[in-house]
């Protein structure tokens, strides 16, 4: 079993109306089956309202399956005999960097997690000063959060989570607020979590060029997995991407004009080496 | 009927310990019917510059002049110009508080004082403008999806019937269809009532693809302010700012590298894809 199982998740929403009587009822997530490795880097993608969001509450047990089961590193998630240690296991990181911070200080905030997990002092600190080197923010500590920029303080926040040691961390949309360089700065310490630490990453995001180095990638559609397969192969497939609301970094799109206008490239280019490769034997190929 | 700004400073804090400059000495000129792209790092003061055309905040130094009047005058009516220089913020949709989406548009309109007539007929149109299909009109707004919220939030201000339309990062957590459907009926509406546009946004791609201008900030100066391919030909000094350009600027400059002989100029997909296509002869 791998670090994040779900079997067949099903979750539902009852709407009600003003006086509490029960209007309908949304399946927002449909018998959702993962199986996701230790170390692996996964990305979810999906239009607004297609279950990603509440899906991922699922694996930090925010929220508890209506049907099926979904456990973290083996523990039930509706065993709450496990909720704490399936918490400090599984770090969730949100959008708005602003509701994530509550320390006056970086590395006060930082430490906040494993101070509440029992964690002795020195250790406090010695997890402080790892964490905030991991994402790049260490010369940072002694700041005000308030004193720093999206990318920074979403950067603290990843760093408040591993503080605490996980197995796994859930980004849901942590650059969606973010300027250009932002969104590098948070990708890039997301990259070197995984790839250094070993951290498995589920990240989620409406921004396709983040998730070119992904091992993986879902996209879901009316609470179901609608697509899976490495990032090369989801985004071979533009028009259906397209019909779900979605689209594929601009590199992979101007292949994808090209080719219709009989420019031989290959379908699923990823950066822009590979398309200037590509175009280069194109040439050399007439 | 012009928008300009005459060396306008902002200084936050002003006389006390803790001042930061936000605005330093910003001169812009804002004629009618221009799609116009703001872009800046965070933190390079373009909230701070979007709060001064509406008149929200007073600039510390310089004046503002909305047709001729400066619109800090003491008698300068500011009820009005806030209903012609509309500003939508960010998270609109969070400012959704009627019971149904059509009584949320008219909030706007009947505040102007007008009768109820004028104001459900613009309440209407707006909703019309924004692509609201008419099933949702009597809706709750909390039952709508992100991207639906939006448009009403949008529509709100439409109602007011303003000559600019200021928003900040309307685009900020839509999925790809719903940034592109948000932003398509943006450039209809522009074209179709003539109405000034200003996008504040951190996607170079949509900056790229939808305004004929755009205005850079940076530590509280402008940076540029030029058309999409002046300023993307930038992108090494946008980069030392914190922005960037298209990906597909990069494709041009790593073809041209290469010994490719493109113009490396174009900032859409569309254009890049007629410059290679030229290169290659086809």
């Amino acid at each position: 079993m791998g670090i994040i199982k779900t079997d067949k998740l099903t979750f539902e929403y009852i709407r009600r109306d003003e006086e509490g009587n029960v209007e309908g009822i949304t399946r927002a997530v449909d018998e959702v089956d993962l199986d996701i490795r230790q170390g692996d880097f996964i990305a979810i993608l999906g239009h607004n309202g297609s279950g990603k969001s509440t899906l991922a509450k699922h694996i930090n047990a925010i929220l508890y399956p209506t049907e099926g089961s979904v456990w973290v590193d083996g523990m039930d998630t509706q065993d709450e005999s496990h909720l704490w240690d399936i918490r400090q296991e599984a770090g969730m990181v949100f959008q708005n960097p602003d509701n994530q911070i509550i320390g006056q200080v970086v590395e006060e905030d930082v430490g906040f997690g494993p101070e509440n997990m029992g964690v002795p002092t020195k250790e406090i600190w010695e997890r402080v000063e790892e964490s905030l080197k991991a994402v790049g923010m260490y010369e940072y500590r002694k700041y005000s959060p308030n004193k720093l920029s999206g990318g920074q303080k979403q950067r603290v926040s990843i760093a408040g989570v591993i503080a605490m040691h996980p197995k796994c961390i859930i980004l849901d949309e942590p650059t969606a607020m973010l300027d250009p360089n932002g969104r590098k700065e948070v990708i890039r310490a997301v990259r070197a979590l995984n790839d250094v630490e070993g951290i498995t990453v589920v990240l989620i995001t409406h921004y396709m060029e983040e998730i070119i180095h992904a091992d993986m990638v879902f996209v879901m559609d009316q609470g179901h997995i609608a697509m899976e397969g490495t990032p090369r192969e989801i985004f071979s497939r533009v028009e259906e991407l397209q019909e779900l609301r979605l689209d594929v970094p601009q590199v992979t799109l101007l292949a994808h004009e090209l080719r219709k206008k009989g420019v031989n490239l290959p379908e699923g280019i990823l950066t822009i080496e590979e398309f200037t490769e590509a175009v280069f034997a194109f040439t050399g190929r007439r | 009927m012009s928008l300009i700004l005459n060396h306008v400073n902002y200084i936050y804090g002003e006389d006390t310990e803790l001042a930061v400059h936000a605005l330093k000495d910003i001169n812009l000129v804002i004629p009618d019917g221009q799609f116009i792209g703001l872009i800046g790092h965070t933190g390079s003061g373009k909230s701070t510059l979007v709060q001064h055309l509406n008149g929200l905040i007073r600039p510390t130094g310089g004046a503002i002049y909305y047709n001729g009047e400066d619109i800090h005058d003491k008698d300068y009516d500011k009820k009005k110009l806030r209903s012609k220089v509309g500003l939508v913020f960010q998270y609109p949709e969070h400012q959704l508080f009627e019971i149904d989406v059509f009584k949320d548009v008219c909030f706007g309109p009947k505040n102007l004082g007008l009768s109820q007539k004028e104001t459900e007929l613009r309440a209407y149109a707006a909703l019309k403008q924004v692509g609201l299909a008419d099933e949702y009109f009597y809706q709750s707004p909390f039952d709508l999806s992100g991207g639906q919220k939006r448009r009403v939030a949008i529509a709100g201000v439409l109602a007011m019937k303003p000559d600019i339309l200021i928003l900040d990062e309307p685009t900020a957590g839509l999925d790809p269809k719903g940034r592109d459907e948000i932003l398509d009926q943006i450039a209809k509406l522009k074209e179709e009532t003539g109405i000034t546009v200003i996008l504040v946004s951190h996607s170079m791609e949509d900056v790229a693809k939808y305004v004929e201008r755009i205005i850079v900030m940076s530590r509280g100066s402008v940076l540029y302010d030029d058309t999409p391919r002046e300023v993307f030909g930038h992108y090494k000094e946008l980069e030392q700012v914190g922005l960037a350009a298209p990906q597909v600027t990069y494709i041009m400059q790593a073809l041209a590298k290469k010994g490719m002989p493109v113009d490396t100029s174009a900032t859409t997909i569309k254009e890049a894809e007629q410059e290679i296509l030229r290169a290659l002869a086809l």
